[in-house]
């Protein structure tokens, strides 16, 4: 294996700025490396080759030039396939939209090409990111690069293994109830969800509009910073773009000081359920902030305990609107149109074939809490619980700068353990739901393996716009683990 | 909370516009109860006096100026729609013959 596709996309920058390397070749790399392995993780849905030497070709002559370039630019990034992109298709993991070429760029994107970040294609997800395991996908599940038997989480499971299996330095994914941070966590990478509205939405295919977030995958802290203050900031084509300044996720990642802050241990993120191996790694990091001159206070956010109720009533309610886009008519795919079935029946039979179990379920969940009779008792009701759960993260905020918990209850399971029990699957999300709904920005970070040698996660999660904050927590912890181990935990894995 | 049987699950299908197989209805019959029940907790907040959130950013009223920009290139929004004719949507028939 070369040592492209395990540099660091802060050394690939400074190579390729330096002129030691070429952007050209650190691209041709990580295709070769995709070439591969891919075959086995199936990360990948879409791998744009021209596409990517092209833009690295771009970068080059920027360089030859004598342009200033950004931090990022000629560093190769793998795409999650929700995002549109002009030129390639765009999927959303499913047969719906198999084969529609988006007519323009997400904002996402368009600060990627201006910042010289080459796209090397579209990464696997739960189709229309419903779901916590990849294994909703459309296209066939992906398979974590730590074990391939395992689930590499979801619904951003493709961005996040195709970081972890050294095919990509950098990933976007995006997140609705955890759909970065637990992928991050169970392959071992860090993977943060801004603060919601802090990235733009446009060209993001809706899943749930109040919740849905892009953010930024990297197997460094400060890698993910950096990808993070090139795609977040204002933008008018999204209402719900934030108009304040990016907080400076960068310098707090460098800065790794959490000497006088107070972190705050949620009480309701543990104990039952949660496995005995990601319980200690979560004590251990504990101790480390606290070694770092940390002020560790137990919390309790009582409201925590009926997120995955709410989040399981709110997202498919939001789903279920938002995905009566997908009528036959305009765009995407259209079945047995025989001149005698009527629009609406077209319609019918499309979106049977078209839309994959979990979508279903969700529509028709979503369908009932917002049917007359039922909307106060479910929907109705798991807004105010929302609200609720934002007084906790409120009056937590009182006496502590930030909130940690575990990432994951468990570490990944078995690909196939949970695809026919919902309820078993949707509790992977238990402890990312909460700043979901509340709407703060919330990090993992590798802290360890499990019982089963498998990656654990530590979650920090801050204010709304204190994105800085959870960046320097996890910095720190990621520095004190480095010097353990002696470098990445996911140098322990075994090689692909 | 009340539980869901096969004809509501066929009630739901039909206003979410989704044709679903008697297997299917069958099945999410099941799974929706199942599900219902895991979220249920949320009844046992007394949340009379608490205002819902809709929204995890408060934003109220965002307007752009009032003036004409360029929308998609018509032909390109054509060439992925599944059928098209002179330069417009082709839909199947949307009113009943007689």
């Amino acid at each position: 294996m070369s040592d492209l596709i395990h540099a660091s996309a802060v050394e690939l920058a400074a190579q390729i700025a330096n002129k030691t390397v070429s952007a050209v070749e650190v691209a041709q790399a990580h295709l070769d490396r995709i070439a591969e392995v891919d075959g086995r993780v199936n990360a990948f849905l879409y791998v744009d080759g021209d596409g990517a030497l092209e833009q690295a070709r771009a970068v080059d002559h920027a360089v030859a030039s004598g342009q200033t370039l950004s931090p990022l630019a000629g560093v190769p990034l793998a795409l999650k396939d929700v995002l549109t992109q002009t030129g390639v298709p765009t999927t959303a993991g499913s047969k719906i939209l198999e084969g529609w070429r988006p007519p323009y760029d997400a904002t996402v994107v368009e600060r990627l090409r201006d910042a010289g970040v080459v796209i090397l294609g579209k990464t696997n997800m739960d189709e229309f990111a419903m779901g916590s395991s990849t294994e909703n996908s459309a296209y066939g599940p992906t398979h974590n690069p730590w074990d391939l038997e395992r689930i590499p989480g979801g619904s951003s499971g493709g961005s996040a293994a195709a970081v972890s299996a050294y095919e990509a330095p950098l990933a976007i994914g995006t997140d609705t109830g955890g759909s970065i941070r637990q992928p991050a966590a169970v392959t071992g990478i860090v993977g943060a969800k801004p603060t919601y509205g802090a990235v733009s939405r446009y060209g993001l295919v809706a899943f749930s509009s109040s919740l849905d977030q892009a953010g930024p995958f990297a197997r460094t802290v400060v890698d993910t910073a950096l990808l993070h203050s090139v795609i977040a900031g204002h933008d008018p084509r999204d209402s719900t773009s934030i108009k304040e300044a990016v907080p400076d996720v960068v310098g707090a990642a460098k800065s790794a000081d959490v000497s006088k802050m107070r972190i705050g241990v949620v009480r309701e993120l543990s104990g039952e359920g949660y496995q005995p191996g990601v319980q200690a790694r979560f004590d251990e990091a504990v101790e480390l902030l606290r070694a770092q001159g940390a002020e560790i206070i137990e919390i309790s956010c009582p409201s925590f305990t009926y997120a995955l109720g709410a989040y399981y009533l709110i997202a498919p309610s939001e789903c279920s609107s938002n995905l009566a886009r997908f009528d036959a008519m305009r765009f995407g795919l259209r079945t047995d149109d025989n001149g005698e079935l009527s629009a609406e029946d077209v319609m019918r039979h499309t979106r049977a074939a078209g839309f994959g179990p979990e979508v279903k379920r969700r529509i028709i969940l979503g369908t009932y809490a917002l049917s007359s009779g039922y909307y106060d008792a479910y929907y109705g009701q798991a807004q105010k619980v929302r609200t609720l759960i934002t007084r906790d993260f409120e009056a937590a905020w009182a006496s502590v700068d930030v909130l940690i918990s575990p990432t994951t209850p468990t570490e990944p399971f078995r690909i196939g353990e949970r695809v026919n029990d919902p309820v078993a699957m949707y509790k992977a999300d238990l402890c990312t739901l909460p700043s979901s709904l509340y709407g703060g920005p919330a990090i993992s970070v590798p802290i360890g393996l499990g019982d089963e040698n498998l990656p654990v996660g530590l979650q920090v999660m801050a204010p709304v716009m204190a994105d800085d904050q959870v960046y320097r927590v996890a910095s720190a912890v990621e520095k004190a683990l480095a010097q353990q181990w002696g470098g990445l935990l996911l140098d322990q894995a075994v090689a692909l | 909370m009340s539980a869901i049987s096969r004809d509501d699950v066929a009630h739901l299908a039909s206003l979410a516009r989704i044709e679903l197989t008697e297997q299917e209805l069958n099945d999410y019959a099941g799974q929706l109860d199942v599900i219902l029940t895991a979220v249920a907790s949320i009844s046992e907040v007394a949340a009379d006096d608490i205002p819902p959130t809709t929204h995890a950013v408060p934003v109220v009223n965002v307007f752009r100026e009032d003036v004409v920009t360029p929308s998609l290139d018509r032909d390109s929004v054509l060439d992925h729609a599944p059928a098209a004719e002179d330069g417009r949507f082709r839909v199947p028939r949307i009113l009943d013959e007689e």
